[in-house]
């Protein structure tokens, strides 16, 4: 799997000689229908985004008409009486995909310096499988892994957390809890899981094209190889780095089967990681089968379009990181 | 109107649309999820003695009456009633199917299935987070035989749109008028406290893995995962174990014939044998479709009725009345003029 897409230029002569060879009269109509064919299915992506973006829209006018810009500041989620807000599914999402992201990044490092810097030659290959075989295990397999086995054993270790780092000044109200296996710490730990091989997959292709020349020096200078892995291989790929992990952000964000199942579906904003809590997709998936009313209805499609409105910051604050990146990297040749 | 929901529903129903030009006299209906495995019993059934296939779609309540209000399918089921104007609107009509039941189950050390009692309006304090411990003296003066425990109660409800929470909660709020004023009844509710488990087996791998919690479930899963379930206290002031006669009994003191539209909830129903947290699934038909079609329809359900008693049983459903069954055919009569 090449997630990066990132291709080898070689092939490029090969193709050049065979050409005249195998030319054509009608070369140039083929080409201009290619060209056409190809633009036509770029544009197609475009139209298809608008598309869902307008009849999301659409569909939530509604709900936007009734509730506004306060759709996003009020936790109240009540079908009962008519009452709909999305806070509580925003915090849920945002912090679910930020522990995520907070312990799948630094995982996904050691993996592939390890696959590109440190392993023997023959458990590369082996290493690197093992790690994309998981993107390709379907998010309800995780669910159910989550729910059925993770979660029991979790709880088991939660008692330890409550007493050990329950009790720590400041975040300590962080891990404070009944020992149920679910909520929001577990949903974020099976999250990391679902996105570490996306990470590590873009980090492990960047960082086995950092230059051998630059490495060899580093290493001809009597550098560690942390030292070659923070001053040299970072510096090099951190463009590529942020990408991956904003790749993995993104993932992390819409995720719905494998949350729906460890999240616990509490519409409430607590304190405490391991309360239940609840995110955009999985009470999208929750709910949408059963809403009776419109007002309900739209809703729902209106917090789909709050998450639409994340993805989209989300992929604008990796574009920004990105640009301001190139200008300032001092190894860039 | 809803071009996103239809779209969407048109993309599931795409799959079902060849095997429906295949026969001409195939009938599709779509909506509860709850009342599939019946359908779904019965039409293989029906198949093999008529020749027609009943495509059943169990794409919750909520699709069911759009569809059936959009004329795509020949029935929608639905867990939760319409009321009588809002059948008159779209013309539809509806009548129930089968009943079921459901349960509280709770995981506590040492208390077996079918010790614990509880009663209504408790219930609806331990999931108001009013009661948090087991040994609360509320609990503890239903149940003087039990030891129980020091430990704190976990709620667990069902994260998902359904019937069941519809029933549960309709129950609650028959019984405990502060339910009513602060959560009330729907298929999802705002729940003031708890975990939520997507379908019943979320809700029941919850309740077996999280020590002092509680949950309710449908009767079927209570048998088949024999889980610890609790005995109720009904409006009568008995003390009921949950059974296919109770929720039968819960059905026969309900007077269909007097009720418009069989607009009747079944929860808390009177009588010595009634099981308290009882429900049903509603077929809805539209009054302006081809009479044959509405004839399939009907016939099926009759069938259903008539040969269908003992497949119902084998999966918990209880079926109708004689009364209810009798009070459905003269709906049709008067309604369809079949």
């Amino acid at each position: 799997m090449n997630v990066s897409g990132i291709s080898a230029p070689e092939s490029g002569g090969l193709v050049a000689n065979a050409s005249p060879a195998i030319a054509r009269p009608n070369g140039r109509a083929m080409d201009f229908c290619f060209r056409h064919l190809a633009g036509g299915m770029a544009a197609l992506v475009g139209l298809l985004l608008i598309a869902t973006l307008a009849a999301i829209a659409w569909d939530s006018r509604l709900s936007i008409h009734t509730f506004g810009f306060g759709f996003l500041w009020s936790s109240e989620w009540n079908p009962v009486t008519g009452q709909f807000g999305a806070l509580s599914f925003l915090v849920g999402t945002l912090v679910s995909s930020a522990i995520a992201m907070l312990l799948a990044t630094p995982v996904s490092f050691g993996i592939a310096i390890f696959i590109s810097e440190l392993a023997p030659r023959r458990l590369k290959q082996p290493i690197s499988s093992a790690v994309e075989l998981l993107a390709a295990i379907p998010s309800i397999v995780y669910g159910l892994w989550g729910l059925l086995v993770f979660a029991p054993a979790f709880a088991q270790v939660e008692p330890w957390i409550n007493d050990h780092l329950g009790t720590l000044p400041g975040i300590g109200p962080l891990f404070q809890g009944p020992p149920m296996g679910i909520g929001m710490l577990t949903a974020g730990i099976v999250l990391a899981i679902m996105v570490l091989p996306f990470i590590t997959a873009i980090m492990r292709d960047v960082f086995i094209m950092t230059p051998a020349a630059l490495k060899e020096s580093a290493y001809g200078l009597g550098c560690t190889t942390w030292e070659v892995s923070r001053r040299i291989i970072l510096p090099y790929t951190r463009s590529a780095v942020t990408g991956g992990i904003f790749l993995g952000l993104g993932r992390a964000l819409g995720e719905t089967m494998a949350i729906t199942f460890v999240i616990g579906n509490s519409n409430t904003i607590s304190a405490s990681l391991l309360m239940p809590g609840a995110s955009i997709p999985s009470v999208i998936a929750n709910e949408f089968t059963e809403a009776t009313t419109p007002l309900y209805l739209s809703s729902l499609i209106y917090l789909g379009l709050v998450l639409f409105g994340i993805t989209l910051l989300v992929r604008l604050l990796a574009a920004w990181m990105l640009h301001s990146m190139k200008r300032g990297t001092p190894l860039r040749p | 109107m809803r071009p996103f929901r239809t779209l969407c529903l048109a993309l599931a129903f795409a799959a079902a649309l060849p095997a429906v030009d295949a026969a001409a006299a195939d009938l599709t209906g779509a909506g509860s999820t709850w009342v599939y495995p019946l359908v779904a019993k019965w039409s293989a059934a029906y198949a093999a003695k008529t020749g027609t296939h009943v495509n059943y779609q169990s794409i919750g309540s909520g699709g069911g009456i759009a569809q059936i209000k959009a004329g795509t399918v020949a029935f929608g089921a639905s867990d939760k009633p319409l009321t009588s104007e809002e059948l008159a609107k779209s013309n539809l009509i509806q009548f129930p199917t089968a009943i079921a039941g459901e349960d509280l189950v709770y995981n506590i050390a040492g208390i077996k299935p079918g010790e614990l009692v509880l009663s209504g309006p408790l219930v609806a304090d331990i999931y108001m987070a009013k009661i948090k411990k087991w040994n609360d003296p509320a609990i503890a003066k239903l149940n003087p035989g039990l030891k129980l425990p020091d430990a704190a109660i976990t709620v667990v409800h069902r994260s998902d749109g359904s019937g069941t929470t519809f029933t549960f909660a309709d129950y609650l709020s028959k019984v405990s008028p502060e339910w009513k004023s602060k959560v009330g009844a729907d298929t999802s509710v705002a729940w003031p406290t708890g975990v939520g488990g997507k379908g019943n087996e979320g809700v029941s791998s919850y309740v077996q893995h999280i020590p002092g919690s509680i949950g309710y479930v449908e009767y079927a899963y209570i048998l088949e995962n024999k889980m610890a379930y609790a005995r109720m206290i009904n409006s009568a002031g008995k003390t009921v174990s949950p059974s296919l006669k109770g929720f039968q009994a819960a059905a026969a003191n309900v007077d269909f014939t007097k009720a418009q539209d069989f607009y009747v909830i079944l929860t808390n129903q009177p009588g010595d044998e009634s099981w308290p947290i009882s429900g049903c699934t509603w077929q809805i038909l539209r009054k302006d479709a081809p009479k044959a079609t509405n004839e399939e329809v009907t016939k099926f359900f009759d069938w259903g009725f008539e040969h269908g008693q003992s497949m119902a049983e084998s999966i918990a459903f209880g079926p109708l009345p004689a009364s209810t069954i009798a009070a459905i055919k003269a709906y049709w009569k008067k309604n369809l003029g079949i």
